[in-house]
């Protein structure tokens, strides 16, 4: 007796909880041979307005979080990534049409990636930081804090690891984050969304929209609640315009890179989405 | 007993309890009112919450509700200071936009009321129309347990003071024992202490606190008690307890001013406060006005949001609105 398939309609990952497009549309995401492997959730510029009021309430809670707290929380990530490789590699076999062994090398590549930006979560401040030498009596204190909200649109190929080299970064210095999975490939972001939500990551601190790009991008980039905006992944957009759009409220833009990974592990990648505050305070003089 | 009802009630409720008024005639009357169908007041609050509002009607409700807030504070921690900036953002509720109408009114403790007429200066209304009207919560709000000399010494400060309003609350623990005429008294000697030296009166509106009533048919009650006893207003809470205002009880409260109206004529107005904070709710509560009592219920002297959140909620609609890009936290004033 044969068994019939259960075709599964994935939903949107917002303030730590799955709903369903605010709209009511899916879309069909294909194998890369075009068979039919599930329906993801189609989101519109009003679930992208409700993940920036996610991020923004989960902003002070994730910012306010010790170093060494944000450092533990992301290692976690990577520890569940880990327990679930066997899932990631299906998905990614099937939907980007690779070898297995490919796909293992991606997951692998991701897992370390999070591993690695992990580490950094109480580092970079003593790379960046810096006690300023001045002619006074003063200390001199240049630190990093965290942009804020950061808009993202994740790299459209290689689904797992262009994505993992997005979010990561801009988690470890304190940003909350909305991101915008790879269009034709967006299972691998609705398996890191389950991943998150059984992880220690506080509800909001990343939210993920599917759907399409080029109808939420200029949503995002003209959002006046949006602090930053990272268009790695909108080589294919126009976003030459969304950078104007972004300079409307001065947000820190990051523009497209493309390459077979456009978001290579990078020191910069985490500084990109800090803002220096340098204070000065009296010394005692005794 | 009750000689002070008798002497200061209004005609109309002398004509409706058709005798003098006494606990036994209040109760006479008010347990005579039908109960309330709750399923189906719930089911009709739904109904009229699932409108859709867009576009120009969107922006017209934006303002409508502007001009139809509160702006409050009613906080232990208030200060000069706080009722200064408070009455800055009711005369400029938006300061990137000048074509932002200013509210209807600023809500304070009795005695903050001079920093408010003092900070709203030429913009405060003395009475007119036009201009922001001062409101003022008495009577030992939010709990109301104070002995009446104390409580009407409460309104008369504040009245002094130059509040255009007072915000009085029921004592909810006589109207749950019955104590109908005592509560019917209590509003009368009130609405008294809101006379002025020059004889006019400063607007009086009964919080019935519907969170602690329990039914709706307690609300229904309180509502016709408080309208008999010559409440300008009903104001469903004091914001101090959970629930606040909700749907379904300004629904109900409505409706008992809209049959006052089609009794007497009279236009009673209607306040609900508390818990309303997205311009989302608001403007179900207008879309309840309009299609409970009419569109002509719209504005300040018959319908009020008593609010403090809700104002920035509706200024970022409003720039969405003018934008076209959403807007943030970042560009409006912090409360």
């Amino acid at each position: 007796m044969s068994r019939l398939t259960v075709p599964k309609t994935y939903k949107l990952y917002i303030g730590g909880k799955f709903p369903r497009s605010e709209s009511g549309r899916t879309y069909e995401v294909r194998a890369a041979d075009g068979g039919f492997l599930a329906n993801a959730a189609k989101a519109s510029r009003k679930d992208a307005r409700d993940a920036v009021v996610a991020a923004r309430a989960a902003l002070s809670g994730w910012s306010g979080a010790t170093a060494y707290n944000r450092g533990q929380v992301l290692y976690r990530i990577a520890e569940l990534l880990e327990g679930r490789r066997a899932q990631f590699i299906d998905e990614i076999v099937h939907v980007e049409g690779v070898s297995p062994a490919e796909a293992a090398a991606q997951v692998d590549a991701a897992i370390d990636r999070w591993v690695w930006y992990a580490g950094w979560a109480d580092k970079y401040q003593q790379v960046t930081g810096n006690a300023n030498p001045v002619s006074g009596p003063y200390f001199n204190l240049s630190v990093a804090e965290p942009t804020g909200v950061v808009a993202v649109i994740a790299p459209q190929q290689n689904s797992l690891i262009g994505l993992v080299g997005v979010v990561a970064p801009a988690l470890v210095a304190g940003n909350t984050v909305v991101v915008v999975a790879s269009e034709a490939a967006p299972l691998s972001a609705i398996s890191l969304a389950e991943v998150l939500a059984t992880s220690d990551v506080p509800g909001g601190v990343v939210n993920i929209l599917t759907g399409s790009p080029a109808e939420m991008a200029p949503w995002l980039a003209g959002h006046a609640d949006v602090n930053a905006i990272d268009l790695t992944g909108a080589t294919e957009l126009d976003w030459v315009d969304l950078e104007i759009a972004a300079a409307e409220t001065l947000k820190r833009v990051l523009r497209p890179a493309g390459g077979v990974d456009a978001a290579a592990p990078a020191l910069e990648r985490i500084t990109w989405l800090t803002e220096t505050k340098t204070v000065w305070h009296t010394k005692a003089l005794i | 007993m009750h000689d002070a009802g008798k002497e200061l009630a209004r005609p109309t409720a002398l004509e409706m309890l058709d005798g003098p008024i006494t606990d036994a005639s209040l109760r006479r009357y008010l347990d005579g009112i039908p109960g309330v169908d709750a399923v189906g007041l719930e089911q009709r609050a739904a109904d009229l919450g699932s409108r859709s509002i867009k576009t120009t009607s969107k922006a017209w409700a934006l303002d409508t509700i502007i001009r139809l807030i509160d702006l409050t504070t009613l906080e232990g921690a208030d200060t000069p200071g706080k009722v200064r900036s408070l009455s800055a953002k009711a005369v400029t509720p938006d300061a990137s936009d000048r074509s932002t109408p200013q509210v209807a009114a600023v809500c304070v403790y009795g005695d903050m009321v001079p920093y408010a007429v003092e900070a709203l200066g030429a913009h405060h209304s003395v009475g007119g129309e036009g201009g922001i009207n001062v409101a003022a919560v008495a009577t030992a709000f939010p709990s109301g347990r104070a002995s009446l000399a104390v409580k009407l010494a409460d309104t008369a400060d504040a009245v002094d003071a130059g509040a255009d309003e007072i915000d009085m609350v029921i004592d909810r623990g006589a109207f749950l024992s019955g104590r109908y005429g005592q509560v019917y008294d209590e509003i009368v000697a009130v609405k008294e202490a809101c006379r002025r030296s020059d004889g006019s009166y400063a607007h009086l509106k009964v919080i019935l606190e519907t969170g602690e009533l329990n039914t709706y048919d307690n609300v229904r009650r309180a509502s016709w008690l408080s309208i008999l006893a010559g409440g300008d207003f009903i104001k469903t809470s004091t914001g101090k307890v959970s629930p606040a205002a909700t749907l379904p009880v300004t629904l109900l409260m409505l409706q008992v001013v809209r049959d006052w109206h089609l009794l007497t004529g009279e236009k009673v107005g209607v306040k609900p406060a508390g818990g309303i904070r997205s311009s989302k709710d608001a403007i179900k509560y207008l879309v309840t006005v309009a299609e409970t009592v009419g569109e002509e219920w719209l504005q300040p002297h018959l319908f009020r949001f008593g609010a403090s959140s809700l104002l920035n909620d509706v200024l970022l609609q409003r720039q969405k609105l003018t934008t076209g890009q959403y807007s943030g936290a970042d560009y409006v004033t912090i409360d």
